[in-house]
């Protein structure tokens, strides 16, 4: 089997998913930024953290699954490996949406995202002051940095090769490729665990989870992967990628989802879950309060059924993979699930206060439900333009890092492998 | 091999009575699949393919159907996951007497207060037993589908297709099968034009 890479290119279709990406991602976080003067400060960058990870999930979902290509020596999946590229290329400019956190917290004013930055509230908190040599302002600065500039190498040096190869066809990018992998995905871990604990984790600084890092990493691929079978739907019905992407492809691809979006995420999350609620110790469970009341409740259940159960029973066999319209419409579903759930790890609100001075759980709950109480169960306008707004500018950034090249490598030495592919 | 005059096939004869099988010798990939087919479109059902290495869509041509295996995996899984659930319940947290004399009461022990009954503690085991039987159905049915362990096989018995773990392609149809007639089995073997014929011996 061959291709007609004349075929295989975005195009016309590139400009436009650029112009609305760019005008999604503009007028997105334009309405965000005007919004905060009416819903505040602290809602706005609770609203931006949370669009911003969102974000870097799914690039750095991509980088993974290029670096996972290249360190199994992977030949299935070379006509799909381009779309995650796409998604990679991402991390090459994304530092700016990083560079508001990092002037922000880097000036002095991150209390109003991170209580570890509030110099009053720490010098009152045994538990803060002890974690205040990791957890300050100029040191998580300083790491995120770091987090940006790894992340930018590895997406220029992968996604560099790989386009390059489409010209000069040298076997030598694969091979260089492959030797970086290990040494790549080994960095990404790295980064990728401690980001989301300086991010994400440390909103309630006083809780510890040695899982968060492998939660969100689980949440990064579901975001990445459901987002691929997306854009390469609408590659294939636009007939931009021919015969090179087959159902064999989306088969894979959904079972990918289905390993890590949804087995391996709902095993992670439960068993971060049944660890702490055995073990029952006020400091650890504290961060789950919040998320079993109010309207969070029923975001918890929401995810237990919408992003575990649902989508298990329609991927479990072997004919819905192979179903296009079916995988079509669970990918976009995972999509909307993945970022509820980054919703769900960023914006619930902990209040230690009623925490240490309530009676009981019942009590609290009580007060919680009477409105005495907030676990930050608000959501705003402001909150739905920046999640709008980022994937926009992903969507954008993934169309300008392929407008000119070919949606398939089409001369990786693994190529023919792809192309004859199937599923026994 | 391409060049050679068409001519009819060598035939082989391992036994004087009814033969187990009669099989056709191919020299190629192609020729077995084109031969698959043909078989699929004669009628016949009971016929099997030897081959070297795996040839992608000779499944199809042979008209194999999808196995029924995930279904049994599946009822596996989910009595693993049924057993799991009734026997912690049942020993944590029971308390009957039986036929009214015999009391029968559940260990009920106590674990950082928490219910008898509790969903989270019996996930672990739920999970585990769900996927220690759903592997097992899934070797034990993958056996007894293929019939196997098979400490015997005409096919393997043959000395003239010891070639199959080489380089030669195998099609035997096996005497069981309701089209088959010694003759007119061998006639139709002979038609799709194959190296060589050989009646096997069960």
């Amino acid at each position: 089997m061959s291709i007609d890479n004349t075929k295989m290119q975005l195009g016309t279709m590139g400009r436009g998913l650029m112009g609305a990406g760019l005008v999604l991602g503009v007028g997105g976080l334009g309405a965000t930024i005007a919004l905060a003067s009416m819903s505040g400060a602290a809602a706005f960058w609770k609203a931006y953290l949370f669009a911003v990870s969102c974000a870097f999930a799914i690039c750095l979902g991509g980088l993974f699954f290029v670096m996972l290509q290249y360190i199994t020596r992977a030949g299935w999946s070379v006509t799909v490996r381009r779309t995650a590229e796409g998604l990679a290329a991402n991390l090459k400019w994304m530092w700016v949406l990083l560079v508001p956190l990092v002037v922000l917290v880097w000036s002095g004013n991150g209390a109003v995202l991170y209580e570890w930055a509030d110099a009053k509230l720490v010098a009152g908190d045994v538990l803060l002051q002890k974690k205040a040599a990791y957890l300050n302002p100029t040191f998580w600065c300083i790491r995120t940095i770091a987090y940006a500039v790894v992340w930018f190498l590895l997406a220029k040096f992968y996604v560099g090769h790989s386009i390059a190869q489409d010209t000069d066809g040298d076997i030598g990018r694969t091979r260089a490729m492959q030797t970086l992998a290990p040494i790549g995905i080994l960095l990404y871990a790295i980064t990728q665990t401690f980001a989301s604990i300086d991010w994400i984790m440390s909103l309630q600084p006083t809780w510890f989870s040695t899982m968060f890092g492998v939660y969100f990493f689980a949440v990064s691929c579901t975001g990445c992967f459901a987002t691929m079978i997306v854009l390469l739907m609408v590659l294939k019905n636009a007939g931009r990628l021919g015969d090179a992407v087959s159902k064999e492809h989306f088969h894979d691809m959904g079972k990918l989802l289905f390993a890590f979006g949804v087995v391996f995420w709902a095993y992670i999350g439960f068993s971060q879950y049944m660890l702490i609620w055995y073990a029952n110790i006020p400091v650890e469970t504290g961060w789950f309060f919040p998320r079993q009341m109010s309207g969070w409740a029923n975001v918890s259940w929401l995810l237990i059924i919408g992003h575990f159960a649902l989508p298990f029973v329609v991927l479990v066999s072997r004919w819905p993979k192979r179903f296009r319209g079916i995988i079509g419409a669970i990918a976009l579903w995972m999509v909307l699930m993945f970022v509820v759930d980054v919703y769900w790890l960023v914006m619930p609100v902990v209040p230690t206060e009623a925490l240490v001075n309530a009676e009981s759980y019942d009590a609290i709950k009580a007060a919680v439900n009477a409105g005495e109480v907030s676990v930050g169960w608000d959501p705003k306008l402001l909150d739905l333009t920046a999640i709008l707004g980022t994937l926009g500018l992903v969507l954008a950034g993934w169309a300008f890092a392929l407008r000119k090249c070919n949606l398939v490598p089409v001369r990786d030495p693994r190529l023919p492998e792809a192309l004859a592919f199937e599923n026994i | 091999m391409s060049s050679a005059p068409l001519q009819d096939p060598v035939v082989t004869k391992e036994t004087a009575g009814q033969p187990w099988g009669i099989a056709a010798i191919f020299d190629s990939p192609a020729k077995i699949m084109h031969a698959a087919e043909a078989t699929r479109a004669a009628g016949y059902r009971w016929f099997d393919c030897h081959v070297p290495f795996p040839v992608h869509g000779l499944d199809w041509a042979m008209g194999v159907k999808h196995t029924i295996l995930p279904v049994i995996v599946f009822f596996g899984g989910l009595t693993g996951l049924l057993l799991a659930i009734v026997l912690q319940v049942f020993t944590n947290s029971i308390e009957v007497d039986l036929w009214a004399i015999v009391p029968v009461v559940g260990y009920q022990f106590e674990v950082s207060g928490k219910p008898l009954i509790s969903a989270p503690a019996f996930v672990p085991v739920a999970f585990e037993l769900t996927v220690l039987l759903s592997a097992l159905t899934t070797v034990g049915g993958m056996l007894l589908l293929n019939k196997l362990p098979c400490l015997y096989h005409p096919v393997l018995k043959s000395r003239h297709l010891k070639r199959i773990t080489d380089d030669r392609f195998v099609l035997v149809i096996e005497s069981s099968d309701p089209a088959f007639t010694r003759a007119d089995t061998r006639a139709f073997l002979s038609s799709l034009e194959p190296e060589s014929i050989v009646e096997l011996e069960a």
